[in-house]
């Protein structure tokens, strides 16, 4: 498991989980408890969601289909159990839902790849020892992977995200996240080799 | 592959895509629209199980048998006109 680094605030947990009243009250489908937990988690499900899709307007996006979701799905939700991670599940299922019918390197191949990465809300700034190319074509190469080990290895390796963490959301186990990942950094290696870019 | 092989893809990859700020959060109040599709995706049920039933076009809202008798009678009545008062006096 990646250990994550001391200057970067914890994701998740952070959300204090509402009571159990309110829980209830938004099992049985009461639209002002289901408000209130929007106001609560919408945070956290925008920015779980922008860590995958990596496009703040179709992670806007994919909260509200995410909540609607939630909504949706209101009386199966069991309250014994916290809300987070069930709302964290949801959203991974729409985000990549989202990525399934985006066609890959759509975005990349038209637009400029730098403002790209400067829309995003990042803390980082990209080394300038590494060439923009070759962080063009990185980004392209992992564009063109299956989505399910994008998500993985996005959020493990970039984001440092726990591997359980990971787990629970995708519905896998911790295992089959480390295997995706090492299958994502395989792939993509040989992607980046044959186009001449040797790491 | 190597783990130092790994690693470098690691750093490559985190270098092409930058790690998100975990503070981030949407520009926009994001409530009105989880309003909207929660409206839409509930209105086509309000429109089958609120409204009334369908009203039926007037020839098909009469049963086809109630036709026949209707059309027994007129034939009997023109076969057999002087019925018709006998009828018009037990109606």
């Amino acid at each position: 498991m990646p250990a994550r680094s001391e200057n970067v605030p914890e994701r998740s947990d952070s959300v204090p989980e509402p009571s159990d009243n309110a829980l209830n009250r938004f099992r049985l489908g009461d639209l002002d408890a289901f408000e209130s937990l929007f106001r609560q988690h919408q945070r956290s499900v925008y920015g779980w969601i922008l860590c995958i899709v990596r496009d703040p307007a179709a992670a806007e996006d994919l909260t509200v289909e995410t909540f609607w979701r939630i909504h949706r799905a209101h009386d199966r939700f069991e309250s014994a159990r916290p809300f987070e991670p069930w709302a964290r599940r949801i959203a991974t299922r729409a985000a990549l839902d989202w990525l399934r019918a985006r066609r890959p390197e759509s975005k990349l191949a038209t637009s400029d790849f730098d403002q790209d990465v400067a829309d995003l809300p990042s803390k980082s700034t990209p080394d300038p020892g590494i060439a923009a190319e070759i962080r063009l074509k990185t980004a392209q190469a992992f564009a063109r992977l299956p989505p399910n080990l994008r998500v993985a290895a996005v959020l493990s390796v970039v984001e440092e995200q726990p591997h359980k963490d990971i787990a629970a959301a995708l519905g896998i186990s911790v295992g089959a996240v480390k295997l995706r990942v090492f299958r994502a950094i395989r792939l993509l290696r040989k992607d980046l080799e044959s186009q001449g870019i040797t790491p | 592959m190597k783990k130092q092989d790994e690693n470098r893809i690691k750093q490559l990859l985190q270098q092409s895509l930058p790690p998100v700020d975990p503070a981030s959060e949407p520009a926009r109040d994001l409530w009105p629209a989880v309003l909207r599709r929660l409206d839409e995706s509930e209105a086509p049920l309000r429109a089958t199980v609120g409204s009334a039933p369908r009203a039926v076009p007037w020839p098909h809202a009469v049963p086809w048998f109630d036709w026949a008798i209707l059309a027994g009678l007129v034939l009997f009545a023109i076969s057999f006109p002087a019925t018709i008062p006998v009828f018009l006096y037990y109606l």
